[in-house]
């Protein structure tokens, strides 16, 4: 089944010949659905510039809107091919509020936008890079992983270990916490160098915005494992 | 009316239900029983001819269990898109057999008597049971509907149940998540915004849906379950209680007569039904061989004995609202789905799990059950339909249950969409060869939460074909993976270099192939009624022109004089009549003509049999009153029924 093609952009609605808006995904003068043209990103989709601070009440509202709009249950009497643009445009549609919602994967998605290679998150979680700070408490926290798993195999609780686990994890936990801290200052610099073109400030952000993301993904990492180990 | 009416339809493990919007308000519709459940047993009686029988859907299957349940199924839903490997357990306790040679990954198939049945087609005669009610309630034509699956249905058991769809000549429109369903048939009457929660334990599956309504938005914002956890398995414990008590007091193993477990099954379930509204209960069972079997069980008893059942609801529901990001006080009314539901210990693990008790609130359950599902179905129905002032502004956003992923190296799945994504939803991943030359790519499919491809379930894999050949890891293969509204999913691939589509061709594990579903319509649907039909009508010409001949033959023989002049004259009209009619379809018209004709040239041959046996030995003339008197014996048999309800086999 083919589900797309890559059509040239559309300027005008197949139907009644309107210009077409930004994301090109439905006709504002007639509503009809149109045929996906070449992709627009998720911010176009919701009509927002490329900024990280997101108003959650409103995107939700263009959200529904939209979804009114463009969802298969309105299409159901249409044409086939009607139904087929209907189907392309909600998963994008639907896509799109997934990602932007949520402030890690929005920023995932706007990096990658903007051309930057992150670490694929369903490979990288054993072999991330360790950061150089936590190098230290990284080497600790493994011995006294190690040790946890072996005592379980021959069925001890160290009581000692396992307090000093829960220690490690309130400071893995206060660390993540710092970091989403400085993931909301990066991006107040973000939306500011996009307010004012400033593109060695963005180059600027865009570096820092990533050695947190990946720091950050090491960090979840580090607290998923010590809570696994506790609750065992 | 210009546009068809759009059904929508609970295809249930225990129960099946059609409904649809009468004016402002959803109805279900009755069979010809006067019920408006249809209960989900098929029956597939002996018949003599080599033709197979044509099924007995519902009350009048049932019947087949106490006599012969060899050839009966119920609660096939749970058989639905599932592997060999999945269901063995499980059918300890059902009298199913499966076919011997069923090979791992590959479709069930059920033995039914003499012939074998996938579950989407044992399905279908249900479905076509329903459709066949609707087209009797409205006397038109229903084409198209809605039906409903459980949440928590996986890809391959959503296929599977369009498949059934498919082979009952229904168009599905859509598949939508019962929890979800029921929530549409509450929300019709209340529009009112917040969050609910719908915890549905039917016959088979349990499901638990939270949803977040606003301004006539149903938002699914998760969704948990266990599609095989019903009152089947409370049914199955009580089963087992009494086949234990058997063995203990009567030395005697129980297990190996289908007959006396079902005679069994229909005990307990009455009993189990009882102890919702009393406190004790006392089962009586008389089997063959005056064989008694008789305890009563207190609800304390029972409460205990199913406590782990209804245990194994507690997490789904506990994920599900952690899924959704909320807590239990947070959830704004919860409202009750499936007959299991009616048992007063399930009302109040779910007062506990969502902390309703303390908040003042109760648990909905002012529409029936059993019938809110369909209800909901037959909304949304009417919603594809086009709508009315009532549904306006009513649109549903229902989400995937499952994560879908891909097997990387290792076997590690890797997540490509997440559960609990609003549908449709899609994700492109990007693909190359590991080998110069390389033209075909394999993607295997799962869907599941587990980090190991192996313990998920696997959906299909799919061979990426026509790659044009290039170094190893040139070619740059763009594969898109689509889970479109009914929540199944679409694949389509591009090599990007080239621009060239790729093909993909699908193996889908558990499932049948297009063609394969292709060709089940054509064995045991769409065209069975008319093949009986055309088959009866080709055996009637056959008997006009046995009967014609005997006529024609007929002066030549001496008792032909003793007959009066009225009775030459009505033969001869009679048999014009029927000449006239032997070539047009009407099947009834010819089956009248030959009884009547038959009739009248009764005295005939009891003349003709009379002469040939006092005027002795003449094996010619013998022969002739044989064929004629067997040609009358067929005919005085009733004419067949489109449908005939065959008699049971006794062995």
């Amino acid at each position: 089944m083919q589900l797309e093609k890559a059509n040239p952009v559309n300027t005008a609605c197949w139907s009644c010949g309107s210009p077409l808006t930004a994301a090109r995904l439905v006709c504002e003068a007639c509503g009809k659905i149109q045929p996906p043209s070449v992709a627009a990103s998720y911010f176009e989709v919701f009509g927002l510039a490329g900024k990280l601070h997101v108003d959650l009440p409103a995107l939700e509202r263009t959200f529904y809107k939209l979804s009114r709009k463009l969802h298969p249950d309105i299409y159901a009497r249409s044409s086939s091919e009607e139904q087929q643009w209907s189907l392309a445009n909600t998963s994008l549609l639907n896509d799109a509020y997934r990602t932007l919602k949520s402030p890690l994967p929005r920023t995932e998605y706007l990096l990658k936008l903007e051309g930057v290679q992150l670490e694929d998150p369903s490979h990288a979680d054993k072999q991330a890079r360790t950061p150089p700070d936590l190098l230290e408490e990284v080497f600790e926290l493994n011995m006294q992983l190690e040790e946890m798993r072996m005592n379980r195999n021959v069925g001890e609780e160290d009581l000692t270990l396992r307090h000093d686990l829960e220690n490690a994890k309130i400071q893995f936990d206060s660390q993540l916490a710092a970091a989403d801290t400085e993931l909301e200052s990066l991006f107040a610099r973000w939306d500011q160098a996009v307010d004012a073109s400033d593109d060695a400030q963005k180059t600027n952000v865009k570096e820092k915005l990533t050695a947190l993301l990946d720091r950050r993904r090491y960090l979840r990492n580090l607290v998923r494992d010590v809570d696994e180990a506790l609750s065992n | 009316m210009a546009e068809e009416r759009i059904v929508g339809i609970d295809l249930g493990t225990t129960n099946s239900l059609v409904a649809f919007m009468q004016g402002n308000m959803p109805v279900v519709i009755p069979g010809e029983d006067g019920l408006n459940l249809v209960p989900s047993v098929v029956a597939v009686p002996a018949r003599s001819d080599a033709h197979r029988a044509d099924p007995v859907v519902g009350n009048g299957a049932r019947k087949y269990l106490a006599t012969t349940p060899d050839r009966v199924i119920y609660s096939a839903k749970r058989l639905m898109g599932r592997g060999v490997e999945d269901v063995r357990d499980e059918l300890a306790l059902f009298p199913f057999h499966l076919a011997d040679d069923i090979e791992p990954g590959e479709v069930l198939r059920i033995r039914l008597g003499d012939s074998e049945y996938t579950p989407p087609e044992i399905s279908a005669f249900v479905l076509r049971q329903l459709k066949r009610n609707a087209e009797r309630y409205f006397g038109a034509p229903v084409t198209k509907a809605v039906v409903t699956v459980p949440a928590y249905f996986n890809d391959a058991q959503r296929q599977a149940t369009k498949d059934a769809g498919r082979m009952a000549g229904l168009d599905v429109l859509r598949l939508v998540n019962e929890p979800t369903a029921a929530a549409l048939a509450y929300g019709l009457d209340r529009q009112k915004d917040g969050i609910i929660a719908v915890y549905d334990l039917g016959g088979g599956t349990f499901d638990v849906s939270i949803l977040k309504l606003n301004e006539g938005i149903f938002e699914v914002i998760a969704t948990n379950g266990d599609t095989h956890l019903g009152g089947d398995d409370i049914d199955n414990l009580l089963i087992a209680v009494a086949l234990n008590d058997i063995l203990g007091e009567e030395a005697l193993d129980l297990r190996i007569s289908p007959e006396a477990v079902q005679a069994i099954r229909k005990s307990v379930i009455d009993a189990k039904i009882a102890l919702s509204s009393q406190d004790d209960v006392s089962i009586n069972i008389e089997m063959t061989g005056a064989l008694k079997y008789q305890r009563t069980l207190s609800r304390e008893q029972f409460e205990q004995l199913i406590a782990p059942v209804l245990a194994r609801t507690t997490a789904p529901c506990k994920q599900a609202i952690a899924d959704a990001g909320i807590t239990a006080a947070q959830i704004d009314e919860v409202v009750l789905v499936g007959g299991s539901t009616r048992i007063p210990a399930v009302q109040r693990l779910v007062n506990d799990l969502f902390e309703l008790n303390a908040r003042g609130k109760k648990p909905h359950t002012d529409i029936n059950p059993d019938e809110v599902v369909a209800l909901g179905a037959a909304v949304q129905a009417h919603i594809l339909g086009g709508g009315s002032s009532v549904t306006e502004d009513m649109l549903l956003l229902d989400i995937t249950p499952l994560s879908l992923g891909i097997e990387a190296l290792g076997g590690v799945v890797a997540k490509i969409i997440q559960r609990n994504s609003t549908i449709p939803a899609s994700a492109t991943e990007h693909f190359t060869t590991g080998v110069d030359g390389q033209t075909n790519v394999a993607i295997h499919v799962v869907q599941g939460e587990r980090e190991l491809a192996k313990d998920c379930r696997s959906l299909a894999r799919f061979d990426l074909k026509n790659i044009p050949p290039m170094s190893a890891g040139l070619p740059r293969i763009e594969v898109k993976f689509l889970i479109d509204a009914n929540g199944i999913l679409h694949v389509s691939a591009r090599e990007q270099r080239s621009g060239k589509e790729a093909a993909v061709e699908v193996k889908p594990t558990y499932g049948l192939t297009d063609e394969q579903v292709e060709s089940m319509i054509l064995e045991s649907f769409d065209f069975a009624e008319q093949d009986i039909y055309q088959r009866q009508l080709i055996e009637s010409r056959t008997e006009v022109d046995t009967i014609l001949a005997a006529v024609q033959k007929a002066p030549a023989n001496p008792a032909w004089h003793q007959l009066t002049s009225e009775e030459h004259a009505e033969i001869a009209r009679l048999a014009a009549e029927l000449r006239a009619l032997k070539d047009g379809e009407d099947l009834t018209a010819i089956r009248k003509g030959t009884e009547a004709l038959d009739k009248a040239t009764r005295r005939f041959a009891e003349l003709m049999m009379d002469d040939a046996v006092t005027t002795a030995i003449g094996g010619h003339t013998m022969q002739s009153a044989g064929d004629k008197l067997a040609a009358g014996n067929n005919l005085g048999d009733a004419p067949n029924a489109p449908h005939p309800f065959a008699p049971a086999e006794i062995k």
